[in-house]
């Protein structure tokens, strides 16, 4: 008797099939573009934070006005449009910052702005960010529960 | 009453209906493709001079309807009947089309197969006297269809190069039992397969395994072959669909030669792959239904292309079965267009 095929066994011979066919995303590429991009937003914003020391602002101060400060360029760039062709190549490079939370709340922002201040923008502003920051701020109160457990000993 | 079955997926008209014409109106970026020429309407602005992108693509897909209308030499007082759809939940394209447009209208979901679909129940509707002129169409546009299934248009992220790009795109056929120059031959109702991808940046593998099960259902029903057609055309695989469902076919025996020479994608056709950056193809039920009422429909007017099998493709996937698990089941309607 022929042994019946199972619906996992198509899935994973179709999958194994269609492989070759498809072309994966150039990783290495990727990595080395967010590794300059990200690299060289970081080391602009701590050239940044260095010159408003020296010009005498508080350390702080300093670093709290250079966040904002890239807050506001990613922010600005979203709305006039070049920020997702930037990503495209920089990818995780300005994805990963702050930046990439400025444009994941500017984005969403725009987009659902038809439907609405509070109903649409509103609902909305959170849809790409809100799983992260559940999950980061979940993950964030979890190790803080065992670094105080651990703690205790 | 003759019976109009073939086989087990086939149904198949003698004498009509016939297609009496057909319109395109597509986006920039489609505007600015390699069939840019064949389209009746190009857009400047994917906005189309409206408030929002729902409403910019049912005013493409109205045009599209009006402007087959006014090819066809119809009023709309001669239109008993105007079937189609789009990939928006509950359809709001098509709805909001049809109520400008002032016709009894049935709306359709076939996600991305939606143009053969609505070419098929409308030849169907037109054969059996229900109808004496029926326009059938689909639209897509990129931003509505993103925002709905992706992310944001403006949200920063990578595609990989396995994506699509949903066109910006309708297309509309006038159908009717008045004889002109192209017919409906037959068509095969397509069975929904799904091979358990579940990467909703991979349709095109996801759907090849539909497209390829009902061609070779047509091939069986109807005992032809790939000799048969001058072309035979699926809808949106794109590129890496398109490479696996042309592997599919000549392992299922079809003959290499003729798979390689006679069959095509819109979804490969839409854009240029070296300039446009639209990674695997297009997408979306406009891809098929632009290019099969715009490019097609005016080669087959010219008699350059004398049979043709169409069959659009659609992910029947919803925005919440990837969330759930589950894989993107595929479907494919086919049609054949003939000039008569």
């Amino acid at each position: 008797m022929k042994k019946e095929v199972q619906k996992k066994d198509i899935e994973a011979g179709y999958a194994a099939y269609v492989k070759p066919f498809t072309p994966k995303p150039p990783y290495l590429k990727n990595c080395l573009w967010a590794f300059f991009t990200g690299g060289s937003i970081c080391t602009l914003a701590y050239l940044a934070n260095n010159l408003l020391m020296e010009g005498g602002m508080e350390e702080k101060n300093a670093q709290t006005l250079v966040t904002v400060g890239i807050i506001m360029i990613a922010q600005l760039l979203t709305a006039l449009g070049p920020f997702d062709t930037i990503a495209k190549t920089a990818g995780a490079g300005v994805i990963v910052p702050i930046s990439g939370f400025a444009n994941s709340m500017v984005a969403p922002a725009m987009e659902y702005k038809k439907e609405g201040i509070v109903l649409g923008a509103g609902a909305k502003l959170f849809t790409v960010a809100g799983p992260v920051l559940v999950c980061g701020i979940t993950a964030a109160t979890a190790a803080g529960v065992i670094y105080w457990i651990a703690g205790l000993f | 009453m003759a019976d109009r079955k073939l086989g087990k997926q086939t149904v198949y008209f003698e004498n009509g209906p016939f297609v009496a014409g057909g319109a395109a109106v597509v986006g920039r970026k489609e505007g600015e493709g390699p069939l840019s020429e064949w389209f009746d309407f190009r857009l400047k602005d994917d906005r189309y001079g409206e408030k929002t992108w729902e409403k910019a693509e049912s005013k493409m897909l109205k045009e599209a309807m009006m402007l087959a209308m006014k090819k066809t030499g119809r009023e709309k007082s001669d239109i008993d009947l105007v079937l189609s759809g789009d990939l928006l939940n509950q359809i709001m394209s098509s709805s909001f089309m049809a109520r400008d447009l002032q016709l009894p209208f049935l709306g359709l979901y076939g996600a991305c197969s939606t143009m053969t679909e609505s070419l098929l129940l409308g030849a169907m509707l037109t054969k059996g006297g229900f109808a004496h002129n029926i326009v059938v169409g689909a639209s897509s546009h990129f931003c509505t269809a993103e925002r709905q299934f992706r992310m944001p248009v403006e949200h920063g992220n990578q595609r990989p190069p396995s994506a699509q790009w949903t066109a910006t795109a309708a297309g509309a056929m006038v159908l009717s039992e008045k004889r002109s120059s192209i017919r409906v031959d037959c068509g095969t109702i397509g069975k929904v397969i799904d091979a358990g991808v579940k990467d909703a940046n991979q349709m095109g593998s996801a759907m090849a395994p539909a497209a390829v099960d009902t061609i070779l259902h047509h091939f069986a029903d109807t005992g032809r072959s790939f000799a048969d057609y001058d072309l035979v055309l699926t809808g949106d695989l794109g590129f890496v669909g398109k490479a696996i469902a042309a592997d599919l076919l000549i392992d299922a025996g079809m003959d290499a030669g003729l798979v390689k020479s006679r069959y095509d994608d819109c979804g490969a056709m839409l854009y240029d792959r070296e300039r446009q950056d639209v990674h695997s193809g297009g997408s979306g039920c406009g891809c098929s239904a632009a290019v099969f009422s715009g490019y097609i429909l005016k080669r087959l007017q010219q008699g350059d292309l004398n049979r043709v099998l169409l069959l659009s493709t659609g992910a029947m996937l919803s925005t919440i079965s990837p969330f759930q698990g589950e894989s993107i089941p595929g479907i494919a309607h086919g049609v054949v267009l003939e000039v008569c």
